[in-house]
């Protein structure tokens, strides 16, 4: 099968941005073409991306597919699905599954399963620790053989610093990043959202900034201590964006990513105890989403990615106090993050980096469009108008809180190894 | 004029002019009280489910009088009673107990928000009983028709709450209340017990407890929760009474007919001293008089003719 994909702008930052067509062979990007080029073969499947932006594949580092364990609120084919409605031709699972992802049994498993099914692709992350409970080391190296790109005990914090500590220097050896869940379980104090003024009105036990930032800062610490390297998951707050800015400047070895819903809503947010509005860390202040929104366009947060975190009305159509921490992002982020480029907080191409580039090369691997390449692309349309419904989703899930929000742009075409796997035909 | 709400889950869903008929509609039903037959048929065949999840004596007591005094059937659910501990969800059993076609649920739980959880779900009227740090409205409406019965008013007056703030439904109530009916809150505690905010909710935090009692019209004292919190709120009680203890001393500096309210129950010595409680000026009693003739408010305006008549 060839495909050749026409008319659009191709933009690889750092590499092409231009108009330019992309021509597909198996699952190899075969030519980048001018496209006044005349295509004389007839067996070439035409794809019409005039007035839209081809981007090398999208991908979320920060996803939790919920399979093994969990089915019922996410399953690898149901989150690959919606990874591919949302763009992104890549995702890295989180290991919280049950059993944990803290062995190649596990790791073998959801790397068949995601080959089986022939969406998009998972780059699965391991557990630091076995079991994730912050003990004894899992056995990292046997599971980066069976293809973890990153270990994480996502969810909860590495507690003791110590281990923290030599979990860093073994990963150092094994040239694999830590990604961090920073929280100090302490001071979050069983707190179920950002500590301040709205807290206090709801009556909803708060999590104040720093229990974000002490484990940030103590991460930063370590990371110079070890020369190994730090990736902070979802940071939340002007603390920590302001903490990992200067630890950049002294060049410590670390990077960062934030997700859509901390630079586009607040504490204010959370209303009438909806449940789709708690997520861990927080909706922060006002203040703080602004400084999310400073640390994406300066350069020192690094990465957007979802934190898509499943849950199904069991967990969350309860107490405030007793819902599940978590929301759903894998079909929003595109949008959302799009919002930042309609209101030149990034460029285009800065947005890319973070979605695709700077993703890509903290996983170790190339998604530059360029002939020989594996043909994993993303098409964006960035203008079409519409509003957030969540029971039109892949996901099993629909616990978001942007439902009849009105956005700009999505994704209209994914494609992985060279086959479409998601295309809108609302475009 | 008619009351239009079908539940009551905080002060800051009542209107001014609805808290006062709410007060006005109390005043009238504390009559019946003190008859020799202590029943009036207004609620005869409505029924109310006194539905507690977390334990409680006085307030639970106060609705089930209420209830009973205008003549409703009411019946009493507690969570080691109920199917929550079969791992029913709240939301479950409230529809299971909507089935059974109530007219009123009144509720106390431990997670804020509970109350609003429910009643967006079932037809029966939700009066939140207390939920978690949240609110406890009926506390506050009797407490601000208490201190209106004795000062004629509530706009104007210095209202003066000290004690666990940042744990107590009944200050966040008490405050909104008090300050959406023109009088003027300050609040005191040590710096671990006022939440983050609270000013915005229309009050003064006042450096020390001399300053917040001085000019007082009223001094409301709160609970010291010792079950709840361990030692890194304050040290010890002596400490706490040292701080934070309401005495004759500090009785002085408040306006001379200052009254002097408690939502109960008392720790003795530690919050307030015996003899302040026991003092002419103590209206602690008296706030639980008013608590049921309250409810029954609540009830009537509810379930009765004040949703769907006129009422006086």
């Amino acid at each position: 099968m060839r495909i050749r994909i026409k008319g659009a702008r191709v933009l690889d930052p750092g590499n092409i941005d231009g108009k330019k067509d992309i021509i597909i062979k198996d699952h190899i990007i075969e030519a980048i073409v001018d496209p006044e080029d005349i295509e004389t073969r007839t067996d070439t499947r035409i794809i019409d991306a005039r007035g839209l932006i081809v981007v090398p594949g999208l991908i979320d580092i920060h996803v939790h597919l919920r399979e093994p364990g969990h089915e019922y609120k996410e399953t690898i084919e149901s989150g690959l699905l919606a990874a591919a409605r949302g763009g992104f031709t890549a995702v890295c699972s989180m290991p919280n599954t049950n059993p944990v992802n803290d062995n190649r049994q596990v790791t073998k498993f959801i790397i068949n399963r995601a080959k089986e099914l022939g969406l998009s692709k998972i780059y699965p992350t391991g557990a630091i620790t076995q079991g994730s409970f912050g003990d004894s080391l899992a056995e990292i190296y046997d599971m980066k053989q069976a293809g973890i790109v990153a270990v994480t005990d996502d969810g909860r914090p590495l507690e003791n610093p110590n281990i923290m500590r030599r979990a860093l220097e073994y990963c150092k050896g094994l040239n694999i990043p830590i990604f961090v869940h920073a929280e100090d379980l302490s001071l979050a104090d069983a707190g179920s959202m950002n500590e301040g003024f709205f807290a206090t009105f709801w009556g909803i036990k708060g999590i104040p900034n720093a229990a974000e930032s002490v484990m940030v800062v103590r991460d930063i610490a370590l990371s110079e201590l070890t020369g190994a390297w730090v990736h902070f998951c979802h940071v939340s707050t002007k603390e920590s964006v302001e903490a990992i800015r200067q630890a950049k400047k002294r060049g410590v070895n670390v990077t960062c990513e934030t997700a859509p819903h901390y630079f586009t809503l607040t504490d204010a947010d959370v209303k009438d105890y909806d449940t789709n509005f708690k997520m861990n860390p927080p909706l922060r202040s006002e203040q703080d989403r602004q400084a999310v929104i400073q640390g994406l366009s300066d350069g020192t947060i690094d990465v957007i990615a979802s934190d898509h975190a499943p849950h199904s009305v069991v967990e969350k159509d309860v107490e405030f106090d007793m819902a599940a921490f978590g929301i759903i992002g894998l079909e929003t982020s595109l949008s959302l993050s799009l919002k930042l480029v309609h209101d030149r907080f990034l460029t285009m191409e800065e947005l890319i980096i973070k979605m695709a580039k700077n993703p890509a090369k903290i996983i170790g691997i190339n998604n530059d469009i360029k002939p020989g390449n594996i043909a994993d692309l993303t098409i964006i349309d960035p203008d079409l108008p519409y509003e957030i419904d969540p029971e039109s989703f892949k996901s099993r899930s629909k616990n978001s809180p942007f439902s009849g929000i009105k956005v700009k742009g999505s994704a209209f075409l994914t494609m992985v190894n060279g086959k479409v796997v998601y295309l809108n035909d609302k475009c | 004029m008619r009351f239009t709400k079908k539940d009551i889950l905080d002060i800051e869903s009542l209107e001014p002019h609805e808290i006062s008929m709410i007060l006005d509609t109390a005043q009238g039903m504390k009559e019946i009280s003190e008859r020799p037959v202590k029943k009036v048929p207004t609620l005869r065949g409505k029924t109310i489910v006194l539905f507690f999840q977390e334990p409680s004596t006085r307030t639970k007591l106060s609705f089930d009088i209420a209830a009973k005094r205008l003549s409703a059937d009411s019946i009493s659910l507690s969570k080691s009673s109920s199917s929550i501990v079969k791992g029913e969800t709240l939301i479950d059993t409230a529809k299971n107990l909507e089935a059974m076609k109530p007219d009123v649920i009144v509720l106390r739980h431990s997670s804020s928000g509970a109350a609003h959880l429910i009643a967006k779900r079932v037809n029966a009227s939700v009066i939140n009983a207390g939920d978690g740090i949240h609110a406890h409205p009926s506390q506050a409406l009797l407490d601000m028709m208490s201190v209106r019965e004795i000062k004629g008013k509530l706009k104007g007056l210095k209202i003066s709450i000290i004690g666990d703030i940042a744990h107590s439904r009944v200050a966040r109530s008490d405050i909104t209340g008090f300050s959406k009916m023109g009088a003027k809150v300050f609040i005191c505690a040590p710096g671990t017990m006022i939440p983050m905010g609270i000013e915005n909710l229309g009050c003064t935090i006042s450096p020390d407890i001399e300053t917040c009692i001085e000019g007082a019209d009223v001094i409301m004292m709160l609970r010291i929760q010792k079950e709840r919190q361990g030692n890194i709120l304050f040290p010890t009680e002596r400490e706490y009474a040292m701080l934070f203890g309401l005495n004759m001393a500090r009785l002085n500096l408040a306006k001379k007919d200052v009254i002097v309210m408690h939502p109960g129950p008392m720790n003795r010595g530690v919050e307030i001293s015996s003899e302040v409680a026991d003092s002419d000026c103590s209206l602690i009693l008296e706030q639980v008089t008013n608590g049921v003739a309250l409810r029954m408010a609540l009830f009537y305006l509810v379930a009765g003719g004040g949703r769907n008549a006129d009422s006086n």
